[in-house]
């Protein structure tokens, strides 16, 4: 098991380089420095910068230095936990991202649990009543989940839940929670926010999560053993539970590789709908504003943070299942 | 052991008439034609029994007709306003007027504004009745701008009104807009899909065909491209675009952003058939016969799976038009005047929408739609991929 861990962690190095190198020429992409960008800025409002101020700040930021030495720079920087400078809020970008990035890995956490506890019945049943109605129901459902754009389906929520249960809009906790100290009622409030977003985000995955389910079981439900197990007399419901479920939980785990990337993908989006304090909106302001050392940094964060969820994920089946511990081969 | 009963041997005799291995049981015309049917046709056979698949397949046709004659099929011109008829209502075709039957016709609106709340109220007003014209003449166009006209499949009544989708905070027609913004909504995922196509098997050919450490990295670099959440790298990507850009030119880039990250799916899926086929007899026939590797793959190995991936390929599209809508509601898509379904969908970002223009919210219909009817054709048309099982 230890050298599974370690094996894991050396392939991630590289893995998280090359996710660096990749939001760096992202970073670059739009024409001009985060200078240029400065001066516009300032001349917009009238002042002006004087040069020896300018050559001052290139220096500090490398930006008259070539390319691949920027690039060492930035990831030295970040090593460091410097993660450059944000000019629309003129502060440091790690100021700035505080405890966005800590509420998105609890909704995101939050919407993996929901896809768990709902696909979980629902695969199970889909498979074992096959072609009922219950199953072609549950099928179509899943596949409107899947079609459906998970922003208007968060508009909808949203206004629903205002009309029937006088939920506020937007946000995550009640107006008059926020910068109030944690307490029973902001917990409440918080939870009541929450599972509009987690429904609306985990649509998509619990809809793949079912289908993955149903037909892993249906794999190996038409298997021997399971004929055997029947025909000498074993109840139905412990020749289900005893082998073929503990099978086909597999993809639990190991599609966390799978989930997380659209989970991150659908919070960004939702948040911005419904306006969390979430990474969402502040990425996408700082994507319009072309804030690119700050959107740089929220999308290495969001790569990094998915990277580390496959980790674990990769880690607890390896826990779980001894053919991928010894041979040491991802199952994915 | 006895001895054999010595006798003359037989005589020597030919057979002279051509030799014919089904003598023995003929085929039917019937049989004959299932036996030598090539794989295509055996693939359509197989797909034709899938229902759902079929019907899909027929909407997605129809819907793809419709783009190129949009303009026809709309009754206004995309962007003409209806400077009266602002947030206007759906209105429903009636058939019967007060008992009598006046053919396909609507209630025209009469328009009061609620002073208290400054909201625009339109009632239906059974004294306007306003049948619609088919065949007609009515908002000047440019048939795919080249060709100027005014005919249409359905106009309103002169001087009558035809929003069966209501109008948005221009007063233009929803429904125009809708079949126009299908034009654009339906190809960028065609264009899309071809561009991570054609990546796919390059990149995924290369890696299935001769393994070892090229496939590794490729592989490796698929992970990590999985890796990234798709949405906010593509909210990067065109970001990064420039603002100055013309629209076309925008539209042509978000292409080939959704495309350029779409691709590492479908490499997968030519890198495993690959696997598998390379140690197939027919390649290494090829391969001592000297064929170069592209030919081989290129001839033999593509055609034995191609099926399997235009499967693949279709199951990505609904990918890529999920994106561009959610790409074009943050703004971050494409942008008026291109019209596309997610663009209009911007109008339908507020929640008072919900509340009071629920109708904004109808462009989302095409979009579930073609989402589902890709999604139920690529799962039909991958249970056919392989006929002969």
């Amino acid at each position: 098991m230890l050298g599974y861990v370690i094996r894991r962690i050396l392939i991630m190095i590289p893995t998280l380089l090359a996710i660096s190198v990749i939001t760096f020429v992202i970073i670059q992409l739009p024409p001009g420095d985060y200078l240029t960008t400065l001066v516009n800025e300032m001349q917009s409002r009238g002042e002006s910068m004087d040069q020896g101020r300018m050559a001052m700040l290139r220096e500090t930021y490398g930006l008259d230095r070539p390319m691949h030495e920027q690039y060492a720079l930035w990831l030295a920087g970040m090593l460091r936990g410097d993660f450059g400078y944000s000019f629309e809020y003129n502060l440091p970008v790690a100021d700035v991202v505080g405890d966005r990035l800590s509420l998105t890995a609890i909704v995101s956490f939050a919407t993996i649990l929901f896809i768990w506890v709902v696909s979980f019945p629902i695969g199970i049943y889909s498979a074992t009543r096959q072609y009922s109605l219950g199953d072609y129901v549950l099928t179509f459902l899943g596949f409107l989940g899947l079609a459906t754009p998970s922003f208007l389906l968060a508009l909808v929520m949203l206004y629903f839940a205002n009309v029937w249960f006088g939920t506020s809009i937007g946000g995550l906790m009640d107006p008059r929670y926020i910068g109030q100290p944690w307490s029973w009622g902001k917990a409440m409030s918080v939870f009541e926010h929450m599972w509009i977003p987690v429904i609306v985000i985990g649509t998509a995955g619990t809809a793949a999560m079912i289908r993955r389910l149903r037909a892993n079981l249906l794999d190996e439900l038409h298997k021997p053993y399971v004929v055997t197990a029947r025909a000498k007399g074993l109840p139905p419901g412990r020749a289900l539970v005893k082998y073929p479920l503990r099978v086909a939980l597999n993809p639990f785990v190991s599609d966390i590789g799978n989930l997380l990337p659209q989970v991150v993908s659908g919070a960004a989006i939702v948040s911005v709908v419904m306006s969390l304090p979430t990474t969402g909106p502040m990425l996408l302001q700082a994507l319009r504003s072309q804030d690119m050392y700050l959107a740089g940094s929220f999308l290495m964060f969001l790569a990094v943070l998915t990277v580390i969820g496959v980790f674990l994920s990769d880690l607890a089946l390896a826990a779980l299942d001894p053919r991928i511990r010894l041979s040491g081969g991802a199952s994915r | 052991m006895s001895a054999l009963p010595t006798q003359t041997p037989l005589p020597h005799t030919v057979d002279t008439a051509p030799w014919d291995p089904d003598e023995v049981e003929r085929l039917s015309p019937e049989q004959e034609r299932f036996t030598t049917a090539s794989q295509w046709r055996m693939v359509w056979w197989k797909l034709r029994r899938h229902k759902l698949a079929v019907a899909s397949g027929i909407v997605l046709l129809l819907l793809y007709a419709s783009t190129l004659v949009s303009e026809v099929l709309a009754p206004y011109a995309v962007d003409s306003r209806n400077s009266h008829f602002i947030h206007a209502p759906p209105q429903t075709v009636h058939l019967f007027h007060e008992g009598q039957f006046v053919g396909p016709f609507v209630y025209g609106y009469s328009y009061r504004l609620d002073m208290e709340i400054l909201k625009r109220e339109y009632t239906p007003d059974p004294a306007k009745v306003q049948p619609i014209r088919f065949f007609c003449r009515g908002d000047r166009y440019e048939f795919w701008g080249l060709v100027e006209s005014d005919w249409h499949l359905a106009c309103p009544a002169d001087g009558g009104t035809l929003f069966l989708m209501g109008t948005d905070r221009l007063g233009r027609d929803l429904l125009s807009r809708m079949i126009y913004g299908t034009r654009i909504s339906l190809t960028i995922g065609l264009i899309g899909v071809a561009v991570s196509f054609v990546l796919g098997i390059v990149i995924g050919g290369i890696a299935g065909y001769y393994g070892g450490w090229v496939d590794n990295l490729i592989q490796r670099l698929i992970e990590i491209i999985r890796s990234f959440p798709e949405l906010p790298l593509w909210m990067a990507l065109s970001a990064a675009l420039p603002v100055t850009w013309n629209p076309i030119f925008i539209y042509f880039g978000i292409t080939v952003i959704l495309g350029l990250l779409e691709w590492t799916g479908l490499a997968r899926a030519v890198r495993s058939k690959l696997l598998a086929l390379r140690e197939e007899d027919f390649t290494t026939a090829a391969q001592l016969m000297g064929a170069s590797p592209a030919r081989i793959i290129g001839r033999h190995l593509l055609p034995s799976f191609m099926s399997h991936l235009i499967a693949s390929a279709t199951l990505a599209i609904p990918g890529m038009i999920l994106g561009e809508t959610a790409l074009s509601f943050l703004g971050l898509g494409l942008r008026p005047p291109i019209t596309s379904w997610g663009v209009l969908l911007t109008e339908a970002q507020n929640i008072n929408v919900v509340a009071l223009y629920p109708w904004l919210m109808l462009p989302v219909l095409p979009v579930i739609v073609t989402v589902l009817s890709f999604n139920f054709l690529g799962d039909g048309l991958r249970d056919a991929a392989d006929p002969y099982r």
